[in-house]
């Protein structure tokens, strides 16, 4: 490895939590050269966000950085202080933080702002040179330099145009690294797409060190050039992007490859069930031996050393058990034609118009959903399918046309249907932190929809029990309120509340989104069981094409309120006949197909 | 990343602001005023309008800190003085209270033309100064118990309206609503069962800050001489009848002040402990 080359060096970080002195993330050592993009991938709370954030010498109010070394060429910014860092950030080192919106000054012009940048560090010889470098910086990133673009406001950007110029404002002063923490999450697939391609051209062009926090592996599989999997704290495995993913050491990355969905091809996608230890309740050995179907006596004892087992490169992991293939990561997927489907209706949406006070945002769709049939309804973020999807729950009541649930028509609100029409049609949010009423334990949310059905207590709370045992909790949870849990427990609770009722159709709105990809494989297995064991009826309303692969038998993909294709899934996803989908698989990132070596 | 929101129990805001020394005292001290105006009667030396000495003196036998410019003693003037301004402004925040959330929840649950004219109705009521409201009702009605009372409450409602709408309309837009919609919940269970619990936190807060004003007011109004009866024994009455004397025997004029304002700063210090403790400033979260 050529020294001069290397841009950012992190060599023994660790950084506690201040108060307790508990790990936040230890042991850490990342080098990136001058051009590449490292990708750091690790679940919330693996301390990926800390490690960026360390990147620019910078700890959050609580959080210390111990002891390591963070070296920018050859400046270690750990010997600076709060002004020389101050001087540092944005120059040697910039960040792109997760939201744009939030992240630019709405007070003040584009122009403006990514000026002040500039100003702050003296970059040019004078005003002129630095105007000349904001035109310049803007087309780098693919936004017009035109003086009317300048003088807007971010509010009058798209959300890919302002995290384009967040982009601008990081790379304005040619800095030697920059840290993008997630910085496509909240966009659009086709503009994640372009971010990325923007990413990556302008770190190769300008030799930028770029450290990319994700926790999507897909984008880091088509993005980074060599990957760092992060777990509890610790770089658990890291090595170049190919090796990483044609031949996972960790059994740990082998599971996050195995929960990401897959466009084609017949693997399951699989979850695992628990969380990581949080700091200062991690163990001596390794921390994912808990989880680990590998586990032995010897990965509790102590936490395994780093070892390479690259042939010709670098790749680096802490296993003793490398390359060991747990059972459950090999599962192939149910061929979906095995479902059983009659030809019975369960729900018939016919010429469906929806709108906002006289904006339409739903043009005319009707399509039918089979009992115990999933169908997808697919579609980018104001494609008017949360609206559809609402309208078929009742909570949304500006609709004309016709839903027939069973046979007979469903009356526009909620509240004008009788009981048994409610109960038989549940919904089940997008976010499960705000799901479900903070202060009543779960069990009593678990418990109304049968106390609204005249179900006796007694008998509600034996049916509740079973109900958290069929979503994979124990009936000990039942006494928890939402804060104690986890978001992956919170969806299951929503599960459990929206099945407890015995319904004919569930509506899954974006079920998965907020969760991390191993929890949002669980939750994927369960609802797939819990369909095909109760042969429901389901609509799963999600913006992630690959996800449908594994869940749904026909997906419905939706464009400006408009069906534009609906098929068989596998079909659809294998040959899709539009045009609006083909660009929608285009730019899906999907992990391509990396050679074993 | 995950977008965890920190809630409070209820009960949980208590018992975690009494953590806090303000609120402590503040308790205390709200807790001492009641008790002297509960107990005080009791242990009095003197009715309130039995004649004890020469007025407006300092030093008289019996008494503890003179009589006042009735020749009544003081201490015990003061021990009676504290039941109808406390049972008052208790009583007059309250109503200010419930009706105030109320509203507020109606309106921001409801949104629409329901929450306009609502909450335009409570804005014009707010463009009433809350004295000028009393002086004029006072002046034509006259000094009656029940007039104060339900002048103080109706300038207390907007204010807790407002507050309640403001903290019950993120509410109104979290999924649990939605859920218990779809399951056709009564308007009146989402209301109390759903909404409610989840604004309790600044309500509390309100609800302390307006009783500390309402026992303002009404002391302020006994003061200005709207007494509801002549010569009661009262706080702010008494403060107003004995200034004239604060130089020869000012425990008269005094003792009743002081009363008054350790009982607005014992609210007021609950209000300011209970309010940190919902913001979560004090609330000593080891992660926050």
């Amino acid at each position: 490895m050529n020294a001069e080359n290397i841009a950012l060096e992190i060599r023994g970080l660790r950084i506690d939590v201040a108060e307790s002195g508990a790990d936040i993330v230890d042991e850490v050592d990342l080098t990136i050269r001058r051009g590449e993009v490292l990708g750091l991938v690790g679940e919330s709370g693996s301390g990926k966000t800390t490690i960026g954030l360390a990147v620019l010498g910078h700890a959050r109010r609580g959080v210390a950085i111990r002891h390591g070394a963070v070296r920018i060429g050859d400046r270690d910014l750990s010997g600076l202080d709060a002004k020389e860092l101050r001087a540092a950030r944005g120059k040697l080192v910039s960040y792109v933080p997760q939201d744009p919106g939030t992240a630019l000054n709405p007070a003040l012009r584009i122009g403006k702002q990514i000026l002040e940048v500039l100003e702050t560090h003296g970059f040019g010889a004078d005003q002129a040179e630095r105007e000349a470098r904001v035109v310049e910086v803007l087309s780098e990133v693919m936004l017009p330099g035109v003086p009317e673009f300048l003088r807007r406001y971010p509010h009058q950007l798209s959300g890919g145009q302002q995290q384009r110029v967040g982009l601008a404002m990081a790379f304005a002063c040619r800095p030697a690294v920059i840290v993008l923490d997630e910085p496509t999450t909240g966009l659009d697939v086709s503009t994640q797409t372009h971010v990325l391609a923007t990413i990556r051209d302008l770190a190769a062009r300008h030799g930028v060190a770029a450290l990319y926090v994700t926790h999507d592996l897909a984008v880091v599989a088509t993005l980074a050039d060599q990957v760092a999997v992060m777990y509890a704290g610790r770089v658990v495995e890291q090595g170049a992007t190919a090796d990483i993913f044609a031949n996972p050491a960790h059994p740990y990355t082998r599971y996050l490859v195995a929960a990401a969905p897959e466009m084609d091809g017949d693997r399951q996608m699989v979850g695992l069930v628990g969380r990581a230890p949080s700091p200062g309740k991690r163990p001596v050995g390794c921390s994912f031996a808990l989880r680990c179907e590998l586990a032995t006596e010897e990965c509790v004892a102590e936490f395994p050393a780093v070892t390479d087992v690259g042939t010709d490169r670098p790749h680096q992991v802490r296993c003793v058990h490398a390359f060991g293939v747990p059972d459950r990561t090999a599962q192939r997927i149910a061929t979906t034609s095995s479902v059983v489907r009659n030809s019975d209706v369960a729900l018939s949406i016919r010429h469906v118009d929806a709108g906002y006070s006289g904006s339409k945002v739903v043009h005319d769709v009707s399509f039918d959903i089979q009992r115990g049939e999933c169908v997808a309804l697919v579609g980018e973020s104001g494609s008017g399918k949360s609206t559809l999807s609402r309208s078929i729950g009742g909570l949304h009541r500006e609709w004309t046309g016709e839903i027939v649930l069973d046979g007979t028509p469903l009356e526009k609100s909620s509240r004008n249907r009788p009981v048994d029409q409610r109960l038989s049609i549940q919904y089940v949010f997008q976010n499960p932190y705000s799901s479900l009423h903070p202060r009543r334990p779960v069990a009593e949310s678990i418990a109304r929809p049968l106390a609204i059905a005249g179900v006796d207590a007694r008998e509600a709370a034996v049916e509740v029990d079973r109900m958290l045992e069929r979503v994979s909790l124990s009936s000990a949870y039942g006494s928890r309120y939402p804060d104690q849990l986890s978001g992956g427990e919170r969806q299951r609770v929503a599960i459990a509340r929206a099945l407890v009722s015995k319904p004919h159709m569930l509506i899954c709105d974006e079920v998965t989104s907020a969760l991390d990809v191993l929890v949002q494989a669980a939750i994927i297995e369960l609802l797939v069981d819990l369909q095909r064991d109760l042969g429901l009826a389901m609509l799963f309303v999600t913006h992630n094409l690959p996800l449908v692969r594994s869940i749904a038998q026909r997906v419905a993909v939706m464009s400006d309120g408009k069906i534009v294709e609906l098929g068989e899934t596998a079909q659809t996803l294998r040959d899709p006949q539009e045009e609006y989908t083909k660009r929608l698989l285009a730019d899906t990132p999907v992990i391509p197909t990396f050679d074993a070596r | 990343m995950s977008a965890t929101e920190t809630t409070v129990a209820p009960v949980g805001v208590w018992r975690s602001s009494l953590r806090l020394w303000r609120t402590r005292i503040g308790l205390a001290l709200v807790l001492l005023l009641v008790l002297i105006a509960i107990v005080g009667p009791w242990v009095a030396s003197f009715t309130p309008s039995e004649f004890a000495g020469t007025p407006n003196t300092r030093h008289v036998p019996g008494t503890w800190l003179g009589t006042d410019y009735l020749g009544q003693d003081v201490v015990s003037r003061f021990l009676h003085g504290g039941r109808s301004i406390l049972w008052m402004a208790s009583v007059s925040t309250f109503l200010g209270f419930v009706c105030g959330a109320a509203i507020g929840l109606v309106a921001a649950y409801n949104r629409g033309r329901l929450d306009d004219v609502l909450m335009r109705g409570m804005d014009i009521l707010l463009a009433f100064p809350q004295l000028l409201l009393a002086l004029v009702a006072l002046t034509t009605i006259g000094p009656e118990s029940w007039l104060i009372i339900t002048i103080v409450a109706f300038t207390t409602m907007p204010r807790i309206a407002r507050i309640t709408r403001g903290a019950a309309v993120p509410v109104v837009e979290r999924d649990f609503i939605g859920a218990a919609e779809a399951l056709g919940e009564s308007r009146f269970r989402i209301i109390t069962k759903e909404l409610l619990p989840n604004v309790t936190g600044p309500l509390l807060v309100e609800a302390n800050l307006r009783l500390t004003y309402s026992i303002a007011t009404i002391a302020g109004l006994g003061f200005l001489g709207f007494a509801t009866e002549v010569n009661a024994a009262d706080w702010g009455q008494m403060v107003q009848e004995n200034r004239t004397a604060l130089t020869v025997a000012p425990w008269g004029t005094l003792l009743p002040a002081l009363a008054i304002a350790l009982l607005t700063v014992g609210t007021g210090l609950i209000a300011d402990g209970v309010s940190r403790t919902v913001a979560g400033v004090d609330r000593g979260r080891p992660d926050a």
